[in-house]
Order: C-alpha cells, then sequence, then structure tokens
C-alpha cells in the first residue's frame, strides 16, 4: 500500500505557492474528514487492543473488570498469563505444531508450483494453455469437498494425524493460486535471457535454478507470505484431519465451550496465534499487498 | 494486476525444431517439471472432488446407495434450511456493504498525508486469522455492560440520555401506592386541593439514601395545593407502613407528578431534603399523585450480541472489521491509477464532486470493485471459522452457514458423511458459477 500511496502522492499536481489564510481555510475544510478518519481508526484497533488487555488480566479479575479499566488502572495488569501458558504443556506444543505446519506448508507449495509455472510459462508441451486453465480452474473447488475421501484415504495410508498429512493438504489446495501467479510472474521475464542460456547449453533444470527462482523472488515472496499465513490461520483442516496434532487455533477451540471459565488463557493463546501474523504482515507489508493485488481469489 | 501479467507473450519455440526425438525429450523434461504438481493437485483435489460428488449418494456409512435422499434431507432438515438461509444473508449483505466502505475508505484516505497509518489500521485484521478475530469479537459482544466493551459503550451513551433511575429498586411501602404498567408508582386513592400525599417507599438500601437526607416530616394540608412527602418508610426494627416515624428519612430528588382524571400530567415537583414537595394553585377536582417512571428505570442490561436473534448481525460485523481492509487497499489501488486528466477535465466543464465522483470516478473503478465484490462472494460463501469462534455452543443452530453445516454433519458429532458430501456438493455448485467468471476475466487478461 505504500507504493500505491505513493503514487497518488506523485499524481497531485504540484501545489502552487498559496498564502498562509488559503492554506489554513482548506485545511479547515477538510477537519471534518481528518475527525471521521481517527474515529475510525481508533474503532478499527478496539477489538485487538481488547484482547491484548484482556490477556493481562489475573483469572480472578477478568470475568469481573472490563479491560478499558486497566488504562485508569494499570496495577491490574499483570504477565502472569503469558508465563502460564509458556508452561502449558499443551498451547506450547501447539505453537511448535503450528510453525511446522506453517513453515512446510509454505516452503513445499512454493517449491512445486515454481517447477510447474515454469513449465507452463517457458517450456513447450501439448495442450500446454488447455491445462493451464484447468489448474486455475481448480482455485473454485472449496476445500470442503476434499475432506471426507481424504480423510478415510489418511486413515487407510496410516498418515491421519499427522503434520505431514495437514501440510501436504495445504500444500495442494495452495497450488493452483501459487502456480497461476508464478506462471503469470515468470512469462515476464524477458526471452532473451532464457535463449541466451538454453544456447550456451544450460539444462532447463540450470536454467530454472539459476535464472528464473532469483529472478522470480518478488512474486515469491509474495506468495510465501500468503501462503504463512494462509496455514497459520488455518482452522477447518486441522479440525477434521487430525485429533492430537493441534495447532494453535484448534488449541484454542478446544478451550472455548468454556468460555468464561478459560478466558485467562484463551485471551494470551488468541493474541500469541494473532501476534505472529500480524509481525510477518507488518515486517512483508509490501509484498503482502503486492501479491493481493496480483491475484485476489482466494 | 501489478507487473505480474504485463508481457503475456508467446513463450519461445523450442530452439531445435527438426528433430522428432528432441522434441519428445522436451515433452519428458516439462513432464518432469509438472509431475509433482500434477500428484498433489490429483490426488488431493480432482479425486477427492469426484469422490464426494459419487459419496454424495450414498447412505452415512457408504455401503447403501441412497440416490438423491441426501440432497432431500439438505433442503427438509430445519437446521440446514437454517443454514442455507443464514448463508443467503450473509451473500445479500456482506459483499455489497464490504465494498461500499472500501470504496468509502478509499475515496476519503485519497489526499490524506496519513493515509499509510490509517489503512495499515484498517486492513491489519485480515493478517490475522478469522479464527483469532472472532475470539476478539467474542469478548467484545459480552453481554455485560462491566464486561463487553460494545454494550459498555452503550451504556454509557444511554445513560447519557436515559439515566438509570435514582431508586431503581424500590417499591411502595404499602397498599397505598400502585405500580402502573408504566412502572409509575401513583397513590391508589384520589385527592382533592387541600390533600396530603404520603409516598412511602422501601427496598432501598442504606447506601442508596443521598447523603443530604434529612428526617422525613408528615406535611400539613394548605388549601388550594397537594403537599406530600416521598420517603424511606422502614427504620431498623420495623416501624409502620405508611406513617412518618423517627429515624425515616426524606427521599430528595425524586420527581413526583400530580395527574388529573384523565391520567394527564398537570405539575411536576421535585422533593426536597427531607422528601416534602408541594403541588401549587390546584384547581378544585381530583388528582392521583405519583413518582415518574423514570424514577425507577432499570439500569442498562446490556444487548445480548451473542444470543440467537443477534447472533448472525453480530458475525457479520465482526466479519466486515475483517475484509473493509481488503476492499479499501484494492479499491485504493485503483483510484491510484485512473487518469487525473478525465476527473480534471470533468471538473473545467463544471460538474460538480458528487458528479465527479459518480459519472467519472466510478464507472472507471468498475472493473476493481467486480473484482473486490466476487472475492468477498466465494468466501462468503464458505465463511465458516467466524462462526465457530463468535457463535457459543448453544446458537450454533440459529448461527448456521451452509460451510459450518458441512462440517458438523461430518466431523462435529453426526459423522454422516453422505449427508456432508451432498452439502459439500451444493456449496461447490453455489460457487461454480465464479469458475465462469474467474476463467473469463483470465481468458480476457491473456488476450486469448
Amino acid at each position: 500500500m505504500t507504493a500505491a500511496t505513493a503514487e497518488a502522492e506523485t499524481a497531485r499536481p504540484p501545489a502552487g505557492k498559496e498564502k498562509t489564510a488559503t492554506k489554513v481555510l482548506r485545511w479547515l475544510g477538510r477537519a471534518p474528514i481528518h475527525i471521521l478518519l481517527v474515529f475510525v481508526g481508533l474503532l478499527w484497533l478496539v477489538p485487538t487492543i481488547g484482547l491484548f488487555m484482556t490477556s493481562l488480566f489475573s483469572a480472578e479479575d477478568v470475568n469481573n473488570i472490563g479491560w478499558w479499566k486497566i488504562f485508569t488502572k494499570p496495577s491490574l495488569a499483570t504477565f502472569q498469563n503469558y508465563q502460564d501458558i509458556y508452561h502449558n504443556e499443551s498451547i506450547r506444543s501447539a505453537i511448535v505444531t503450528t510453525i511446522i505446519i506453517s513453515v512446510g506448508g509454505t516452503i513445499l507449495p512454493i517449491l512445486v508450483a515454481s517447477l510447474a509455472g515454469y513449465a507452463f510459462a517457458w517450456l513447450e508441451f501439448p495442450g500446454r494453455d488447455w491445462i493451464f486453465l484447468g489448474v486455475i480452474a481448480l482455485l473454485v473447488v472449496p476445500l470442503q469437498m476434499a475432506l471426507i475421501p481424504i480423510f478415510s484415504l489418511y486413515s487407510k495410508v496410516g498418515i491421519f494425524d499427522t503434520k505431514l498429512s495437514l501440510i501436504l493438504f495445504h500444500t495442494a489446495f495452495g497450488l493452483p493460486f501459487a502456480i497461476f501467479l508464478l506462471r503469470n510472474f515468470f512469462i515476464g521475464i524477458p526471452k532473451e535471457l532464457l535463449e541466451a542460456a538454453r544456447i550456451d547449453g544450460a539444462s532447463e533444470l540450470r536454467i530454472f535454478v539459476r535464472l528464473i527462482l532469483p529472478l522470480g523472488l518478488p512474486a515469491i515472496a509474495s506468495l510465501a507470505i500468503f501462503q504463512f499465513l494462509w496455514t497459520w490461520n488455518d482452522l477447518i483442516v486441522a479440525l477434521s484431519l487430525a485429533r492430537d496434532t493441534q495447532p494453535i487455533t484448534v488449541a484454542i477451540f478446544s478451550q472455548l465451550r468454556q468460555f468464561g471459565a478459560n478466558l485467562e488463557l484463551i485471551a494470551p493463546a488468541a493474541f500469541v496465534s494473532l501476534a505472529i501474523p500480524l509481525a510477518v504482515f507488518f515486517a512483508f507489508q509490501r509484498y503482502f499487498v503486492q501479491g493481493l493485488l496480483a491475484g485476489s481469489v482466494k | 494486476m501489478s507487473g505480474a501479467s504485463v508481457t503475456a507473450e508467446p513463450p519461445a519455440k523450442g530452439a531445435p525444431p527438426s528433430a522428432q526425438a528432441g522434441k519428445w525429450r522436451q515433452y519428458a523434461i516439462a513432464a518432469g517439471f509438472l509431475a509433482p504438481a500434477a500428484f498433489l493437485l490429483g490426488v488431493w483435489i480432482i479425486y477427492p472432488t469426484i469422490k464426494t460428488i459419487v459419496r454424495s449418494f450414498y447412505g452415512r456409512d457408504g455401503s447403501d446407495f441412497v440416490g438423491i435422499d441426501n440432497y432431500r434431507t439438505l433442503f427438509s432438515s430445519d437446521t440446514l434450511l437454517r443454514a442455507i438461509e443464514n448463508n443467503a444473508i450473509w451473500v445479500i449483505v456482506v459483499p455489497a456493504a464490504v465494498t461500499a466502505i472500501g470504496l468509502l475508505y478509499a475515496v476519503l484516505t485519497e489526499r490524506v498525508r496519513w493515509a499509510v497509518a490509517f489503512k495499515t489500521v484498517v486492513f491489519m485484521p485480515m493478517a490475522v486469522s478469522a479464527f483469532a478475530a472472532g475470539v476478539t469479537w467474542r469478548i467484545m459482544y459480552q453481554q455485560e455492560p462491566d464486561r463487553g466493551a460494545i454494550n459498555a459503550g452503550i451504556a454509557a451513551v444511554k445513560d447519557t440520555f436515559s439515566p438509570t433511575g435514582v431508586l431503581s429498586e424500590a417499591a411502595p411501602s404499602s397498599d397505598a401506592l400502585e405500580q402502573r404498567p408504566s412502572g409509575a408508582l401513583t397513590l391508589a386513592k384520589p385527592l382533592e386541593p387541600g390533600g396530603v400525599a404520603l409516598l412511602g417507599l422501601t427496598r432501598i438500601r442504606s447506601e442508596e439514601v443521598p447523603a443530604t437526607a434529612t428526617q422525613a416530616e408528615a406535611p400539613a394540608s394548605k388549601p388550594g395545593e397537594i403537599t406530600g412527602v416521598v420517603w424511606r418508610d422502614f427504620k431498623p426494627g420495623g416501624g409502620t407502613p405508611g406513617k412518618v416515624e423517627s429515624e425515616e428519612p426524606g427521599l430528595p430528588g425524586v420527581t413526583v407528578e400530580l395527574l388529573d382524571q384523565d391520567g394527564n400530567k398537570v405539575q411536576s415537583a421535585t422533593s426536597a431534603n427531607d422528601g416534602s414537595f408541594a403541588f401549587q394553585d390546584v384547581p378544585d377536582g381530583s388528582y392521583t399523585v405519583g413518582i415518574g417512571a423514570s424514577t425507577f428505570a432499570q439500569p442498562f442490561g446490556g444487548v445480548s450480541w451473542l444470543g440467537s436473534k443477534l447472533i448472525t448481525p453480530s458475525i457479520i460485523i465482526s466479519y466486515i472489521w475483517i475484509w473493509a481492509g481488503f476492499a479499501m487497499v484494492v479499491i485504493a489501488a485503483g483510484l491510484a491509477a485512473i487518469s487525473r486528466e478525465t476527473l480534471e477535465a470533468a471538473r473545467t466543464d463544471g460538474a460538480t464532486e458528487w458528479q465527479v465522483f459518480w459519472r467519472v470516478t466510478v464507472p472507471q473503478l468498475w472493473p476493481v470493485i467486480t473484482v473486490v465484490f466476487i472475492t468477498l462472494l466465494i468466501n462468503v460463501l464458505k465463511v465458516f471459522d467466524i462462526v465457530l469462534a463468535v457463535a457459543p455452543q448453544s446458537v450454533q443452530d440459529d448461527a448456521n452457514v451452509i460451510a459450518l453445516a458441512m462440517w458438523r454433519t461430518s466431523f462435529g458429532g453426526v459423522s454422516d458423511f453422505g449427508l456432508g458430501s451432498a452439502i459439500a456438493v451444493f456449496l461447490f455448485l453455489l460457487v461454480l458459477p465464479i469458475l465462469a467468471i474467474q476463467i473469463r476475466r483470465f481468458r480476457r487478461e491473456q488476450g486469448a
């Protein structure tokens, strides 16, 4: 979004030399917009702040005192809950599970999709464009269509309730979008570069590793962020295809039944599960938005 | 489509076109590059899709063919119909609302210096899981106004306009006072000028008696006036109800009303520190004296956001919170790409800002708006996590949507894979028309 705003900024005609009075008047005229935006911005922040504040209450206070009271009485805040969930075996293993699934579920689809994306962009084979169209068509298959047969398949093969089985599911369902995005990016790489490499006798695999992957890095980066967040934030796949292999979302879900009684556990766990995607988002905002604009389909 | 699909030129023809063997070699290489993807897509998407369609015609355990029975159940069971109905509400409300809000924010922030900060804040929820966002909103939606932030906000606003009554718990001390349907308390016996009204109340805790209150006195009768006293008709150890006694304090600040025979308010007065009040210059006639309902107004108990009635709107609000940022960012990018000349030209021709917006800006934004709308349509049809997070177990039937019904039927206890498959197929059929749009869009972009 930084890029988009920068464009808008430059597109504006250069402001001539204005009298200060006119400037002030114009600023005053626009004041309602600023006030409205500040109000909306605060409104949008409240839930996240509320979750964080709630997570700071002790077990005794959390069901009796509104989180906003922390502003007037900061002594109510304690990091005890975070210490507790750090020592809570099930939450800790849930976070480790989430990390493993998310990392695996990001690297694998990118690897597979960039191979396929390269083939669709630069290799010759019959029916190429139709097959590519077919892959894009798979974008609309809701993952609900796969849950039941895959559940049975996993039980039969004996990989039900493993991290690998979840990674493979996320990989497959990440592929159509990933192939679509990477193929479209790879096809923009100048033809001359590839032909020069081919004339030099480089194998396709070598071209792929030495040329395509480095040049495709921007697209791969946005894709990685998307795929990571998608896997990290998943609930339905892990809830359906695993029992004891619980990522953090499922671990929180299993606490939700006693919402009131477990709030001192739910709130900090939810905040942790939300803090990591937020950190990723803030660190890679640019790529995130680029990816979003490249194909808002999933 | 920033930069990703700029040059869609046909790829290079293979270098040596002569040799047949070289061609096959090329195909083999391509097959090698495609094999992992083909395997994954085949086993995890294509095979299960076919399997689920077939499975939907079989019964619970998959051994007997039941024809379209599962689909019949889908359209006759109350729970599932409710899910379809709720999902219809989602489809009608959410894409339109989110697109409109996104357009509004994009336009408002267009020429604001700190737009990046605003956009970041509004966009932030997109990065977070719908599930965690749902948990966050569940905390916000708690009913007790001293815990749920939304009800606390409403309570604060409400208290400014209709404050909680000073004596919200009070009740009459004797039969002399009657409770009206409105909540007001009136004397059972009508009074004439010169009469005395004794308004005794109980069930008032000592700490609720204002500090300024002094000993109540039985007022004297005055000609042409109706006088009276409001007091706490209770003293430790008992006392006689309906009689002003020592140690019984007056209740200051209570609004007392004088009503004529038709129940119209003629006068009103506020009680003094000793609880006394007087209506002066009362014409002849028969009157009723009472304490207005506002005195007994109950404190705000909180809107039941998570109750069965409001649960779907509540979840929809939290969903809009998540997606508004997406709509805003995509539309803002479209907005930045609009040619400034057309806008300037329209302005020079004397168009108002409003006309410029609707006649020039919006038409140029239309493709972007369509993308946002369709994206939301797909996502709303498949909405799942957030419903499971916000809706407490007890109202999940009322909050049900198609994807949730599918999960609950298959994995959440019912374990009916036949019906679950049918629901999945139904969901698939709903998103299928969007496939056509998606592919058309793709082919147009490829110039095919």
